[in-house]
């Protein structure tokens, strides 16, 4: 079985099970080993890639249902807000063991895709299904300020 | 033959994992068997492209790269980029020409200095052991390159000077990088003693120098165990009992051998394991895959069950872990008792990395692949797994995803399953990835114990704590592994650290301990005893101030003249948290706590809002911490905002339980931890001081927890004394 889909802008077709979490699917399948591997029950934000532009838990979101959709992984990143987020992650030298940091990048790259000033609070609702053990939260916190002013300047 | 008989321990001379008491450290050496071609390689005249290796722990080319080899695992504490400081220190190098490689697991070359001659990670001692071993290889090297200019230049080496890797004669206004010396400096011998800086003169040590792998971990390059990739690799998950100490009656493969894409399936000590072309196919296989229990000899109590056998426990005549005069006698004699008892719960280490390891075995060699904690300990099992010398097991260490403390376990029982995985595959050569799911890690044991503590102090009729006494049931880390040889009249110092040290001056101290055992394994888990005994300490002595009449931070600041540094950070901690300011409104509150752990001193102030509802949110925690020379103080602040969000999550709702024997706990779902919402604004201060460095990793978990729960208490008058507060009905 083949799924065909949009990988990070280009045409891909993947020869897998259609069952197969798009997480693995892209993982071994495309090779592509940024985006990782946390709970597998969508509980930890560690897979976070965008579907459409959304971010999506992709350990949970089986192969057949991005047919014909657009995905985008840390690898595929280019737009402003992503550059800015990864530009802020390093001012504030925010990763620690950085495991869980390509989820990181990919939530607050969306967050801020949509809205260019969050509050504390939005940043609560849009990373707080991103854990990190080593607890990086208050840098995640103020990169995604910074880039938000870096997005706008 | 156990990992026992292999490592025999031996009297030490440097304390492994703790500074308290005498300690012996265990002792064993086994480097690596080069492959005879690399022996040659590096034999061979100097050439170019050769680069200039003055000691193990430094390489540097002809391109000016300086490559800083790193004998301890990068897993989020900042290693790699402490470790590059202290060497480009002393050797003047350009810190954006720095780079960090892992070391091999050889312990005649990277030991830890703290552990004896064993090569590892943990106790928070990677920079405090490695600090003059490291000065010294930065400041050889850096004699060596001016040695090699001195020559080519026929100037007197007084005369040349070093500045971000350029090698300078003001005289004659010649200048040299280091990639240019490198040939020059092969030739030459290098000095067996150096003269060290004077830290005035540090350029590198305390400034923010950024970390070497941080780039790499914004942009998903950054390579974990997980990303190992290579032909023909194969990928195993394995089916543990359900119970610890159940072990394999009988297994049915005929239904996972059916899945697509499973290869083989195969029983190894620990389980049975369904070996895969790829991770879905291998859970597939693993789901449909049949095991018949023995759970004759497995552990079928329940933490409830344990609980009430160590409140038990608790009253019985325990062993001595500290004795100064007569607790007994003061306490019963005391104008005023005060008296509680803390109930700590299993905690798992849960790093977001679940265990992972990649293995190529075949007849005459092990090649292993892994976030790598314990290098020398895994070599040692992971070669008895194989039934291999230890010499042909070979380790690339690679940044770990998290650890905790799980990484490093005397019986590598990750890297053992993924050898005996290998092994009964064929051993072959095919490369196994043992990769575990986030459910195999919280039900896989290996947990922080379970504790339960009971304090009792005496006060006198004029508020003067003049008893104290402390008891600790529970399960000890070190009994049955090889550091067995470092518990002392049956006190494992891991049980107590936190508590027999107990910095307060009181006239009367004795602190108890009544060793348990069950068959739930148990291991060091972030600050290891500090992570329950400081949080007993810290709340009972906030109780004790309480009925003295007194102010927390008053209370303790009076018991610590004769402890400048801890002293110092409390007070430090409670002038920038404005301790004395206003009383915070109705609601609020603020707690108070400090902690000495692996020779850090660290004191928080938390501040709360509890909801009428109970509800507990953590405001804003004020750090103060004395570790010695601040190598990286923004790498400092950084493990204590990570410590305290790590010990915070544990406070308020960690708990691994135990219902007849099943861990009750799953995933991120049941297993709760810290997220991005419950986060308090923490404000790091980092004491000056130029005393030798000490460990950071660990120290700024153990304050938290009682910092928080004095800080209910000052909000709403209820104590914390079920760990987690959850449990308390406060969250």
């Amino acid at each position: 079985m083949s799924t065909s889909f949009v990988l990070n802008g280009k045409p891909a077709t993947l020869d897998a099970d259609p069952t197969m979490p798009l997480l693995w699917a892209v993982r071994e399948v495309a090779g592509l080993h940024g985006t990782k591997f946390g709970c597998g029950m969508a509980l930890c934000g560690a897979c976070t890639v965008h579907l459409d532009g959304q971010p999506i838990r992709s350990c949970v979101m089986p192969l057949s249902a991005v047919a014909g959709r657009e995905v985008t992984t840390i690898e595929g990143l280019s737009s402003k807000q992503a550059k800015a987020v990864q530009a802020a992650w390093i001012e504030h030298q925010v990763p620690q063991c950085g495991y869980c940091q390509s989820g990181q990048v990919m939530s607050a790259t969306a967050l801020l895709e949509k809205n260019s000033s969050p509050t504390d609070a939005d940043i609560d609702s849009a990373m707080s299904g991103n854990i990190c053990r080593c607890a990086t939260y208050s840098r995640i916190r103020t990169a995604i300020h910074t880039a938000a002013q870096s997005v706008k300047a | 033959m156990s990992a026992q008989t292999l490592i025999p321990p031996e009297p030490a001379r440097r304390a492994f994992l703790k500074s308290a008491g005498t300690v012996t450290a265990v002792a064993l050496t086994i480097g690596f068997d080069w492959a005879s071609s690399t022996r040659e390689a590096l034999a061979a005249a100097p050439a170019a492209g050769v680069p200039f290796v003055p000691n193990a722990f430094l390489r540097i080319g002809a391109d000016n790269t300086v490559t800083v080899i790193a004998k301890h695992v990068e897993m989020g504490q900042g290693a790699y980029t402490g470790i590059a400081t202290v060497v480009a220190e002393e050797l003047d190098a350009d810190w954006a020409q720095v780079r960090v490689e892992s070391a091999p697991a050889d312990a005649t070359r990277y030991a830890n200095l703290a552990f004896g001659k064993l090569q590892g990670t943990g106790g928070s001692s990677a920079m405090a052991n490695s600090w003059t071993q490291l000065r010294e290889a930065g400041g050889k090297a850096r004699a060596v390159l001016v040695a090699a200019a001195s020559k080519e230049w026929h100037v007197p080496a007084s005369e040349v000077t070093v500045d971000r890797s350029v090698v300078f004669h003001a005289g004659s206004k010649r200048q040299a990088t280091f990639g240019s010396l490198v040939r020059t400096a092969q030739g030459l011998p290098v000095p067996d003693t150096v003269q060290l800086k004077d830290p005035k003169d540090f350029k590198l040590i305390g400034r923010q120098a950024p970390r070497v792998d941080v780039a790499a971990k914004c942009d998903g390059t950054a390579q974990f165990t997980l990303d190992v990739e290579m032909p023909g690799m194969l990928v195993a998950l394995l089916k543990r009992p359900p119970r610890f100490g159940g072990t394999v009656k009988s297994f049915d493969a005929a239904s996972a051998s059916a899945i697509p894409g499973v290869v083989k399936v195969v029983q190894v000590p620990a389980g049975v394991a369904v070996v895969a072309k790829g991770f879905w196919a291998a859970k597939q296989g693993r789901e449909a895959l049949k095991v018949e229990w023995d759970e004759s000899n497995a552990e079928k109590r329940s933490s409830a069950t344990l609980m009430d056998e160590y409140r038990r426990l608790a009253e019985q005549p325990a062993l001595p872990a500290r004795k100064e005069g007569d607790a007994a006698a003061a306490i019963r004699n005391a104008a005023h008792k005060v008296s509680a008892s803390f109930e700590f719960p299993y905690l798992a280490h849960a790093p977001m990395e679940p265990l992972d390891a990649v293995v190529k075995l075949s007849a005459d060699g092990c090649e292993i692949w892994a976030g790598d904690q314990f290098q020398t300990v895994d070599q040692g099992n992971a070669a008895h797994a194989a039934g291999l010398d230890p010499k042909r097991v070979s380790i690339h260490t690679l940044y770990a995803g998290g650890s905790f403390g799980r990484r490093a376990n005397p019986g590598s029982d990750y890297i053992v399953e993924a050898v005996s995985i290998a092994k009964a595959f064929g051993a072959d050569g095919t490369p196994i990835k043992l990769q575990w799911t986030r459910e195999d890690d919280i039900h896989g044991g290996l947990y922080r114990p379970m504790y339960f503590h009971k304090l009792e102090a005496a006060l006198s009729a004029d508020g003067k704590l003049t008893g104290w006494r402390h008891v600790i049931v529970g399960q000890s880390i070190m009994a049955g592994s090889f550091f067995s040889a470092m518990i002392k009249d049956g006190v494992d110092p891991t049980s107590v650290e936190g508590a027999a040290n107990i910095a307060y001056a009181i006239p009367n101290v004795s602190v108890e301990l009544s060793t348990t055992k069950t068959g739930v394994p148990v291991l060091w888990w972030r600050v290891v005893g500090s992570s329950h005994t400081t949080f007993a300490v810290e709340t009972f002595v906030d109780e004790v101030a309480h009925a003295a009449g007194e102010d927390g931070f008053a209370f303790r600041r009076k018991l610590l003249d004769h402890h400048p540094r801890m002293k110092a950070v409390l007070e430090l901690a409670a002038e920038k948290a404005g301790w004395t300011d206003a009383p915070l409104p109705a609601g609020k509150g603020r707690g108070i706590a400090v902690a000495e752990a692996f020779k850090t001193y660290v004191a928080q102030v938390a501040e709360v809002t509890v909801g009428e509802d109970g509800h507990v949110k953590v405001d804003r925690v004020v750090c103060a911490v004395d570790c010695g020379t601040p190598i990286n103080p923004d790498n400092i602040a950084a493990q204590m905002e990570g410590g305290i969000g790590f010990g915070l999550g544990a406070a308020l709702y960690g708990a691994i339980t135990l219902k007849d024997g099943r861990i009750e706990q799953d995933n991120f779902n049941n297993y709760r931890v810290l997220r991005m919402n419950e986060m308090p604004r923490v404000e790091v201060h980092i004491m000056p001081s130029s005393e030798p460095p000490t460990g950071v990793g660990e120290p700024g978990v153990a304050p938290v927890g009682p910092a928080v729960a004095n800080a209910i208490f000052a909000a709403t008058g209820r104590r914390m004394h079920v760990f987690p507060f959850s449990k308390n009905g406060a969250v």
